[in-house]
């Protein structure tokens, strides 16, 4: 009674983590195939981001710098929590800085300030598998992937031309990887899918539901499917960030009042912060620093 | 008119333990010919289309189909890949319950262009362009081109799965009672549609089915199988006409006229 | 004169296997030939096996014995055992069948039923249709009628599509089974004129006539089937 429970470095015994690590050092020979693990039972529940920290639990040493987020933003229940069990479990030093963390795991957007080489992007993942809405069946879409069979991937795009005009998915875009295989790229907005292409960093995937791992290595090729006719392009903005002024950011919408009141920031918080330390201000900046949650 | 068969089939047994699915099945097929393999529920018929679509492998036997190369491959001996390939462009397969060969939740447009993008045309435009020309030979309004099959009666829903299985221009056709389960008018309709796309197209087609007129309307040549064999072939009027083996007579004394 | 078809010793029965297997003989040694420009017509009572000669010769009833030579693509033919691919090449090129009843097909017009032998053998389907045309007005069916399916039509006006689709090819031999038994006078007067035609022409027709004046007016010469009855003998 006189002490918690110890816990192994970072929660996961050792031979969990060597089982993981299998599963990761298979993910990056084979970039952007889904690699069954074993996933284990976290101490929190699924959709939380059980396969993220899973991922990162196998991966993080001493001397990582921890960086966690949820929408962009540092400082939301998820990403507090999570970093917190870290500091905990593994006692690494955790930051809100994009350029200062060797880890970053990210549930639904990758910073903006630029990763570079020696980070990882961890990615919480809920639902791996990109042709599942059209097959269901996981026998067949299991050899659409060993055949490279993809043109239902791009019915769904069709679908999305036929019913809207043009391509209307916003987020989880899917992308083909390395030429070869098609890939979820998890919930991130498709604003996001071009900061995959190549990116210096390794970017892993974990479902812990789904019991999957997979991962994009560094200097990748991701490129996001799309019609010759219609070309595959990001969401813009018409107007920029209202606490920092940032444009070609990802912005979310924030309700002021119960009046229709609303403004767009930057996602990414830790963003939109260091611009302010910077100096930059946006049209609504001085009177609502910290809008309601 | 080519001096070669399209499909040469020899000796092609199935069985599931010591239940006879086929046996000793034999026959060659030519390009453009529509053979019917008619039979009662249990007669074997499904299991050997099933075989001959490489749905179902043979416990014995070979199946040799001719490419386009001219080339002939043993259907049994391609990799699983050859094979998925050859049935999303060089064959089709029609299925009775429509839901069975169409994507039920997306549009009828997708359900034709699948095939296309399936082989690699990424240009929405000249796709949708297509569909639209598939559907209206299939005689389905272009307006109900964005429209699910959910949305679909049977027999358009029939005409949409031939649409979608045509739309690569495949040599042959596979069809597992593709009238089944339809009103009568609707079958009518389906089956001259057929009769038609077939005549224009030159396809070669192997169909399944218990209806005897369906087969003397679509068929050139015709198998009659009992409980895994086949007991009488040939002309499709000269088995009906003059039926020889004595099931052949039953099912043809059978008939209800009309 | 050449003799494209030649028939020896040909039988013919029928086993009901639903009747316990009884034999019902229909025809036995039927032997005869037909030259090119030669109407011969089948004579003999109801029941005498005429239309079971001439479905054997289509290759629509089985051949029990005995051979049928047809001149087909530059060799010789015997239909009593060949392949269904190679019956089905007779029919397109070499043998026509003109019957009694139209088989129709829903929705197929007047004027493609006609056409569509001609498509089969590989010509134009407006070239073909032109010429359907030119045979239905000869036959003097209604123009109204000829964007029509013909399940509708009367059964003179279907005898005059099914006449016009056996006589628009030019195979070499024509069977004719019963093909001027629902029409009028008029309609009988065509028939009886693309007939004389098809005989100018070289072609090598059998028949079977009910219809006297018909017969008297086309006939070269009759094949009594009586001569080749089996019936007597098993049973």
């Amino acid at each position: 009674m006189t002490d918690i429970a110890t816990y192994n470095f970072a929660y996961l015994d050792e031979q969990t983590k060597r089982m993981i690590r299998r599963a990761i050092l298979k993910g990056i020979a084979i970039p952007g195939y889904q690699v069954p693990f074993a996933s284990r039972e976290m101490p929190m529940p699924y959709g939380w981001g059980t396969g993220g920290v899973q991922v990162t639990a196998s991966i993080i040493g001493p001397d990582d710098v921890l960086k966690v987020i949820d929408q962009g933003a540092d400082d939301t229940t998820n990403a507090v929590s999570i970093r917190a069990f870290f500091k905990k479990v593994a006692n690494v030093a955790v930051t809100t800085e994009t350029a200062k963390a060797s880890i970053i795991q990210t549930r639904h957007r990758i910073p903006e300030h630029p990763l570079t080489a020696g980070q990882v992007l961890v990615y919480q993942v809920p639902i791996p598998e990109p042709l599942r809405f059209l097959e269901p069946r996981e026998t067949e879409t299991r050899k659409m992937h060993a055949l490279e069979e993809y043109g239902l991937m791009h019915v769904k795009l069709y679908e999305d031309i036929a019913r809207h005009g043009r391509i209307a998915t916003t987020y989880a875009y899917p992308v083909k990887v390395e030429g070869r295989y098609v890939m979820d790229p998890s919930p991130t907005p498709k604003f996001d899918n071009p900061k995959m292409h190549r990116s210096p960093a390794l970017q892993l995937f974990g479902a812990g539901r789904e019991k999957r791992i997979y991962a994009v290595p560094p200097f990748t090729d991701v490129v996001s499917l799309d019609f010759e006719d219609h070309p595959f392009e990001v969401q813009t903005f018409d107007q920029p960030c209202a606490l920092c002024a940032a444009e070609s950011v990802y912005l979310d919408e924030v309700i002021l009042d119960d009046h229709g009141g609303h403004m767009f920031v930057c996602s990414d918080t830790d963003h939109c912060e260091k611009r302010r330390d910077e100096g930059h201000r946006g049209h609504l900046a001085p009177q609502t620093m910290e809008p309601a949650q | 008119m080519t001096d070669e068969p399209l499909l040469r089939v020899s000796a092609l047994s199935k069985f599931y333990g010591s239940r006879v699915g086929c046996e000793n099945v034999s026959f060659d097929l030519w390009p453009g010919e529509v053979l019917a393999v008619v039979g009662e529920s249990g007669s074997g018929k499904t299991t050997l289309l099933n075989c001959l679509s490489t749905r179902l492998l043979p416990s014995s036997g070979t199946a040799s189909y001719r490419m386009r190369d001219g080339q002939f491959r043993e259907l049994y001996r391609m990799s699983e890949a050859e094979r998925r390939f050859l049935m999303r462009t060089d064959w089709g397969f029609v299925h009775q319950n429509p839901a069975d060969g169409l994507r039920m939740t997306v549009s009828a447009g997708a359900n034709v262009g699948e095939r296309l993008m399936a082989i690699g045309d990424r240009h929405y435009g000249k796709i949708r362009a297509t569909a639209v020309d598939w559907l209206s030979r299939v005689e389905i309004d272009e307006d109900r081109i964005d429209d699910e099959p959910r949305a679909f009666s049977g027999g358009m829903r029939q005409r949409l799965q031939i649409a979608r299985n045509l739309v690569t221009g495949p040599r042959l056709v596979f069809m597992d009672e593709p009238t089944g389960g339809l009103d009568v008018s609707v079958q009518a309709r389906l089956l001259d549609l057929l009769r038609g796309l077939v005549t224009d197209l030159g396809l070669a087609a192997i169909v399944v089915t218990h209806d005897l007129a369906v087969a003397r309307l679509l068929s050139q040549r015709m198998m009659v199988m009992k409980d895994g064999r086949v007991v009488e072939s040939g002309l499709t009027d000269r088995v009906l006409d003059d039926p020889r083996a004595p099931y052949t007579q039953l099912l043809v004394s059978s008939i209800l006229q009309v | 004169m050449p003799t494209p078809l030649v028939v020896s010793d040909v039988a013919k029965s029928f086993t009901m296997h639903l009747r316990d297997g009884i034999k019902l003989p229909v025809v036995a040694g039927v032997s005869f030939s037909i030259r090119a420009g030669e109407c011969a017509v089948l004579g003999g009572p109801s029941g005498a096996g005429k239309s079971s000669i001439l479905k054997m010769l289509y290759g629509n009833y089985a051949v029990d014995e005995g051979q049928i030579i047809v001149q087909h693509a530059d060799g010789l033919i015997d239909l009593a055992t060949a392949s269904p691919r190679t019956v089905l090449a007779v029919r397109r090129q070499t043998i026509g069948y003109v019957s009694q009843f139209l088989r129709t097909v829903p929705r197929v017009s007047a004027l493609d039923v006609v056409a569509e032998p001609l498509v089969e053998r590989g010509e134009e389907r407006e070239a073909a249709r032109e010429k359907a045309r030119a045979l239905l007005a000869q036959l003097n069916l209604p123009e109204k009628l000829w964007a029509l399916p013909p399940a509708t039509f009367s059964g003179g006006e279907q005898q005059r599509v099914n006449i016009a689709r056996g006589f628009i090819t030019d195979h070499p031999v024509l069977l004719l089974d019963e093909p001027t038994a629902s029409l009028d006078a008029r309609n009988r007067d065509v028939a009886i004129a693309l007939i004389a035609e098809k005989k100018a022409a070289g072609v090598a027709l059998l028949g079977i006539f009910h219809d006297n004046d018909v017969r008297e007016a086309v006939v070269d010469r009759i094949i009594d089937v009586t001569a080749f009855a089996a019936g007597k003998l098993a049973a």
